[in-house]
């Protein structure tokens, strides 16, 4: 058996082939260029490739792959939304994740855990309640639970009255998973380079070539890099944290805000914890990972910056809460935090589909729910593109909203107060 | 810990200050709805030098700070008193 590993060390299948090719020089002109690699990106790409045969497709990355929200997020993967055009969607999403490990052929680590979300209040009871209505209406399996049942499924927590937020029970979502973010990212820009779409890191889009017929529409033409200048077909942004200022190149505003978003993991434990356990109302969410370290993320930060730092603040206010959860941890030792910066809207929801340039699409405004619809978002942005039609599955998020005053009201969404 | 100067308060811990929005110009009233939008919805969401509303909450104290949003350093904070001179008339009543 030692010898197994040396042989493996020695053999062709040894190092593993790379999964990126190398950088290449960019080409004159792409029918489809997306800025932004990180999973929606390269998911894009993978689904034009796989499913609507474009393959001249360029993906710029300012980074690397994956090194934006990707690679910051909880990894929590759930559709107990609570609005009906968003259960739909994530559904999808949800679904779309479980046979992505095939897709791939590569382990993207998918666990199926259970997700839970607390009450504290009767309110917040009445809320669950809602969700779990429309969520059973829409086929997902999501249900409340309360105190009693819920001790037995979760007994880790800390059912004390003598707390400042009792527990008086959750949303139970089955369905409720964690992945490997960056496996996520790593699979589709794997997949989406060996069908022929060329992935270009360290690329930064510096401007956008809009050429303006006699007034409207405005329709682009071409992207500028720090690498030079390419033509376009059509293009989608789909960065986040910066969705604003790409959208400013191409000459509209947004409604978003750009705020950041902390985490951190703890030392690993041996494991103990099954189950994703959330409240809105302690700001507090935490799952244990294969590694056996707890995951834990709070509220997004008070004020917008475009920065990624940690602050004091954020880790007293996510332990004090966490302390009242799980008392024990109280000598655990962080091992790692970190930032990143979410596109916030008014309405918690996204904003995917046309924009008011002709052949400039936009899929941005992820806030905290970008991760779990990777796979919906590049699957149905890979048909907006190939047909030019925007999917009635995505039609609810049109920025166009803002204008005709339809919006979401998302309050499904984690990690902000509502 | 970060500490935010407050033109009535002096210096204080920035956990007792709460983020109020863009400084914008108020719409004239009855003017069209892309103009509200653009007033309630969008947003400049600068990564630069932003020039925002804060608000001291133990003083029910609002006031105008300078920001920079790429090394969220506070530049200078003043009252609104120093923009807003003049009182803003709101009984023009919608444009005919």
């Amino acid at each position: 058996m030692p010898f197994g590993l040396l042989k493996f060390g020695l053999s062709k299948g040894h190092p593993v082939p790379r999964a990126l090719p190398a950088a290449s020089d960019l080409r004159d002109s792409y029918d489809v260029v997306i800025i932004g690699g990180g999973g929606h990106g390269l998911a894009t790409a993978y689904y034009l490739a796989r499913d609507w045969g474009i393959t001249n497709v360029a993906v710029l990355e300012k980074g690397y792959v994956g090194g934006g929200n990707t690679g910051r997020n909880t990894a929590i993967i759930r559709s107990n939304y609570l609005t009906p055009e968003g259960v739909k969607f994530y559904d999808e999403s949800v679904n779309l994740y479980k046979d992505l490990a095939n897709d791939f052929d590569m382990n993207i680590m998918y666990s199926e855990r259970g997700h839970f979300t607390l009450a504290h209040t009767d309110s917040a009871i009445r809320t669950m309640r809602w969700r779990a209505e429309v969520n059973k209406h829409m086929g997902i399996e999501s249900e409340l639970v309360m105190r009693d049942e819920l001790q037995r499924m979760v007994p880790q927590l800390n059912y004390s009255e003598d707390v400042r937020y009792p527990i008086l029970g959750a949303l139970y979502h089955a369905p409720g998973a964690i992945a490997r973010h960056d496996a996520v990212a790593w699979g589709y820009g794997a997949g989406a380079a060996q069908r022929g779409a060329t992935i270009h890191q360290k690329t930064e889009v510096t401007g956008l070539e809009i050429t303006r017929a006699n007034g409207n529409p405005r329709r682009i033409t071409g992207v500028h890099t720090n690498r030079g200048t390419i033509k376009a077909g059509k293009v989608i942004q789909c960065v986040a944290g910066m969705s604003g200022e790409v959208a400013r190149m191409a000459g509209f505003k947004l409604p978003i805000k750009t705020i950041p978003l902390q985490a951190c993991v703890s030392q690993p434990l041996k494991p103990f914890l099954d189950a994703i356990v959330v409240s809105g109302s302690l700001h507090v969410y935490v799952s244990q990972s294969s590694r056996g370290e707890l995951v834990m993320g709070g509220s997004t930060d008070p004020y917008g910056v475009y920065m990624t730092r940690s602050t004091l603040d954020f880790k007293e206010g996510l332990m004090m809460h966490m302390m009242e959860l799980l008392p024990f941890i109280g000598e655990v030792k962080l091992l790692r935090q970190w930032a990143g910066m979410t596109d916030m809207t008014p309405d918690f929801a996204p904003i995917m589909g046309e924009t008011p340039v002709d052949n400039y699409y936009i899929d941005a405004g992820w806030g905290t729910w970008g991760f779990k619809a990777t796979p919906v978002v590049g699957k149905r942005n890979a048909e907006m593109l190939a047909t030019g039609k925007v999917p009635d599955l995505i039609k609810p998020f049109a920025l166009q909203r803002f204008h005709d005053f339809t919006l979401l009201g998302e309050k499904g969404a984690a990690s902000v107060g509502h | 810990m970060k500490i935010m100067t407050c033109p009535l308060n002096g210096p204080r811990n920035i956990s007792e200050f709460a983020y109020g929005g863009e400084v914008k110009d108020l719409p004239a009233p009855g003017c069209d709805n892309e103009t509200w939008v653009d007033y309630v919805y969008l947003q400049e969401n600068l990564a630069g030098v932003v020039k925002e509303w804060w608000y001291h909450t133990p003083t029910a104290f609002w006031f105008i700070a300078e920001r920079d949003t790429r090394t969220d350093t506070i530049l200078k904070t003043y009252a609104a008193s120093e923009v807003f001179k003049e009182r803003v008339d709101f009984s023009a009543g919608p444009k005919e």
